[in-house]
């Protein structure tokens, strides 16, 4: 049993480094499979990475319902550590959810059953964070679409391995969809639903 | 009495938070307006509350800004901006376009080409294109779900039949990522060609009207037209009077009354770089000075 | 040889020193306190508080000095405070047939339990402007007693045992109290999010539209069914306390409108309500707010909303006035940019015009 005060730390800095930690995640969302790096480091809990942690401590608060995999929820440290740090409302049905946050891509759950948003109100959807293995090696995917010079080639050790193959239910969702930000340690990629894979090298 | 303290960048860390949600949404879906809980601004609605709220979220101790209103740096409600963050956040202020890593952005984008590591800042009056056919926002909105932008095409087609060209001076519609039409803020049309395919991530903020848009760099952007009309930009008959700059955008200034006119950029640090690197106008003092302090206009 | 105006800066800032001085006024004549105006210029404190959305006279009075005495003005700068504020949640619901009052009058019966109380009241004092109150006016002691313990029950809640008014509408279960200050609006808008953009509304518009209803846009025959004025227990529920917490009381008013009734095969006729609630002493207000409540319910009611003041998207996007001053007044800056366009266009336009409708004989001679 954790209490409070042996709780990891949230920012040493709350003001500064949720601006820096957000840039990051902005210039990832605008530029697609560009990787990025979170500088501002704070405590972690249980499986979270360090990345996950700042983008929470960012983003999350008494507004965001968050869903968690079971693996998450099942550590009591992460749920006291978001419920301190962050405030936000940890809720069990993923389609209410505005983030959701994946500590292994093995249970990313269908992502039909997060929020995908209306065609009145496309942004009511999901945001997706997944930590992954790494964001600088692996399998190499080519991706076009806006806030792409053309194509951007990632590098990355991914699970689920059919990701992308998932995702593409953004192209005939569009404009409803899901947002996907993938986290490898201290690193950032973002995959918006506009992002396409158009070659994949296995 | 409480005295009130502010925050870095003015905003409190829950307001920009769910101004960040925002600003992701709309990168997400281009062109699409995202709704956002505004907040009063100490100034008023109107006057850049949107713009400098998205300015607000994204801005931190290591940019450069540079604010600008009808291109210029020094039109007052520019200053009256850029003082503002310069007092509360403390950031670095440039008038030069290229030393910029945040530009806010009234009526005017830059002529200097924006590069990657610059964000562009519109403040928007009206953000909904098809306000001033349709005022009711659950009819807009239910047109934009269905991408119909039928009445549109038919608003320009008639400004054709009557007056033989699209009749949309500024604030002329666009089609983002082939999916929304968008208004771009009331910037001229001449402006609208630097949006398509801009290496720069560009934001647009309404604050009365409590809407975040966007467009991705790299990013297609297409004025509306037709195949027999196509869009054309504004083209002046003259080069700039100060710095001879042939593909800029030109303010008139009435030199007296009796039909005196002359044309001079309207991009001040555009034409005053131009002027520093040895171009001169019909009008220019040669050799180029470095610009006056204070001034006559008090 | 041109050169561009620059000195905007200074400018600005001079600008800012005649506002002082001019708010100042002649420096011979006594600096007014904040005392003085939250005591004397009482209505107009409760007005910036109400638009204002924020319960504290002092600051009010402070906004009124520094906007000098431009209620607007104020209620902007209140505001603009307000939105930096901490938000910790939303208080207990008040209850006003607790209030102790000072003022309570209803038209719909001569008597009611606990009486009709008059109170302080523009009404029936003859408007004729009054000299002796141009300086050192000594007011002769009011009328005192002993404060009544009888309970004041709301007159909507006695129609109400009898089934003769319809239950106030409730909020779904479990459904928050919307805060359109926190949340962007979405149209169709709840009854919380319409009354909470009504009680922030501007004064005028409100009247406006109230009396619009009246004159037969939307008429709803209305009748007063109480006004009353005074003072209320305000409480938070803290969670972890796990009980209410008196934060202190405040001055309220409430309007309850009785309206034209409806009914239907399957439902008793029964009189419906428009309701109005505002800080301080602003009767006007509540009035006004409680017939544009009552109108836009029109949805609701099944009734056709067919008048503006039923119009919830045209109500509530204009009720503003912190909002429309600032886009009304925004014209001010600077547009010759786009004005420059305009002017290109027009220029463009009708010089076409001119070759199209010359004579043939000068297009020639033009060629």
């Amino acid at each position: 049993m954790t209490t409070i005060a042996e709780l990891p730390p949230g920012f040493a800095d709350k003001v500064l480094s949720a601006q820096s930690t957000f840039r990051s995640v902005m210039d990832a969302m605008a530029r697609p499979g560009s990787v990025q790096r979170i500088i501002p480091m704070a405590g972690t809990a249980g499986p979270m990475m360090r990345g996950t942690a700042a983008i929470a401590l960012t983003l999350f608060d008494h507004d965001t319902p968050i869903w968690l995999d079971p693996r998450i929820s099942d550590s009591s440290d992460v749920l006291k550590w978001i419920k301190f740090h962050t405030g936000a409302p940890v809720v069990q049905d993923p389609s209410i959810a505005a983030f959701a946050l994946i500590s292994d891509g093995v249970l990313l759950p269908t992502l039909e059953r997060f929020a995908l948003g209306t065609n009145e109100y496309p942004d009511r959807s999901t945001t997706v964070i997944i930590q992954v293995e790494s964001l600088e090696a692996g399998r190499s995917f080519d991706l076009r679409g806006p806030g792409i010079d053309d194509v951007a080639t990632l590098q990355a050790s991914i699970r689920p391995f059919d990701l992308f193959d998932r995702l593409r239910l953004n192209e005939t969702l569009f404009p409803r969809g899901i947002d996907v930000v993938l986290v490898a340690d201290d690193f950032v990629v973002a995959i918006p639903r506009t992002t396409r894979v158009v070659s994949k090298e296995s | 009495m409480n005295a009130p303290a502010y925050n870095f960048a003015y905003l409190d860390e829950q307001t920009k938070r769910m101004i960040r949600r925002a600003i992701l949404k709309a990168i997400a879906i281009p062109g699409y307006q995202v709704p956002f809980a505004s907040r009063e601004m100490p100034m008023p609605y109107g006057w850049g509350t949107g713009g400098v709220q998205v300015t607000a979220a994204i801005l931190g101790p290591q940019d450069v800004l540079k604010v600008i209103d009808q291109g210029s740096d020094d039109t007052t409600n520019a200053i009256s901006i850029r003082k503002f963050f310069a007092r509360t956040a403390g950031v670095a202020t440039t008038t030069a376009t290229d030393e910029a890593t945040v530009i806010q952005t009234r009526h005017r984008i830059p002529e200097t080409a924006l590069h990657e590591n610059q964000v562009l800042v519109y403040q928007v009056p009206i953000p909904e294109p098809l306000r001033f056919l349709e005022p009711r926002e659950t009819e807009t909105r239910r047109m934009h779900a269905l991408a119909e932008y039928g009445l549109m095409h038919v608003k320009l087609y008639e400004d054709i039949a009557r007056f033989g060209h699209i009749a949309t001076a500024y604030a002329y519609p666009v089609k983002v990522n082939a999916r929304y039409v968008m208004d771009p803020s009331p910037t001229p049309k001449f402006d609208n060609p630097k949006m398509d395919n801009c290496p720069a991530l560009q934001l647009f903020g309404a604050g009365r009207e409590k809407r975040i848009y966007a467009i991705p760099p790299y990013t297609q952007v297409v004025s509306l037209d037709f195949e027999d009309h196509p869009f054309e930009p504004y083209r002046f008959n003259a080069p700039c009077a100060l710095c001879a700059a042939e593909n800029s955008y030109l303010d008139e200034i009435v030199t007296d009354d009796k039909g005196g006119r002359m044309f001079v950029c309207s991009d001040t640090d555009y034409c005053e770089s131009r002027q520093a690197a040895g171009h001169h106008g019909s009008q220019s003092a040669a050799p180029y000075k470095e610009k006056a302090q204070g001034g006559s206009h008090d | 040889m041109y050169v561009a105006v620059k000195g905007g800066e200074r400018a600005i800032e001079n600008a800012h020193r005649l506002l002082a001085n001019a708010r100042r006024g002649d420096q011979s004549v006594a600096d007014i306190t904040l005392d003085q105006i939250s005591e004397q210029l009482g209505l107009a404190v409760d007005r910036v508080m109400s638009e204002g959305s924020l319960y504290d006279r002092e600051l009010a009075a402070l906004a009124i000095k520094q906007a000098r005495g431009d209620l607007i003005e104020a209620i902007f700068l209140v505001r603009a405070f307000r939105a930096t504020l901490p938000r910790f949640g939303a208080s207990e619901p008040v209850d006003t047939g607790a209030m102790r009052v000072q003022r309570r009058v209803s038209s719909t019966f001569k008597d009611i339990p606990g009486g009709q109380i008059l109170g302080p009241t523009f009404d029936y004092t003859h408007r004729l402007l009054d000299p002796s109150l141009a300086e050192g006016f000594v007011p002769e002691a009011p009328a005192t007693a002993e404060a009544s313990t009888a309970p004041t029950p709301r007159v909507t809640d006695i129609l109400g045992r009898d089934g003769l008014i319809e239950p106030s509408p409730q909020a779904e279960d479990g459904a928050g109290v919307g805060d359109l200050t926190r949340e962007p609006l979405n149209f169709p808008a709840n009854r919380d999010l319409r009354l909470q953009n009504l009680a922030r509304g501007d004064e005028g518009f409100l009247l406006a539209m109230g009396y619009s209803t009246q004159r037969g846009y939307g008429r709803n025959h209305p009748f007063a069914g109480e006004i009353r004025f005074g003072e209320v227990e305000v409480e938070f529920a803290a969670e972890d306390v796990g009980f209410a917490v008196p934060l202190g009381s405040i001055e309220l008013t409430e309007c309850q409108m009785v309206n034209q009734f409806k009914g239907s095969a399957t439902e008793a006729p029964c009189f419906t309500r428009g309701y109005g609630l505002a800080f301080g002493q602003s009767e006007r207000k509540t009035m006004s707010m409680a017939l544009v409540d009552r109108a836009l319910r029109a949805r609701e009611l099944g009734e056709e909303a067919i008048a503006p003041a039923q119009d919830e998207e045209f109500v509530m996007s204009h009720s503003d006035n912190v909002q429309a001053t600032g886009f009304v007044e925004h014209l001010k800056l600077p547009h010759y940019v786009d004005f420059q366009s305009e002017l290109g266009l027009l220029r463009k336009l009708r010089k076409e015009f001119a070759e199209a409708n010359a004579p043939d004989a000068m297009k020639e001679a033009a060629e």
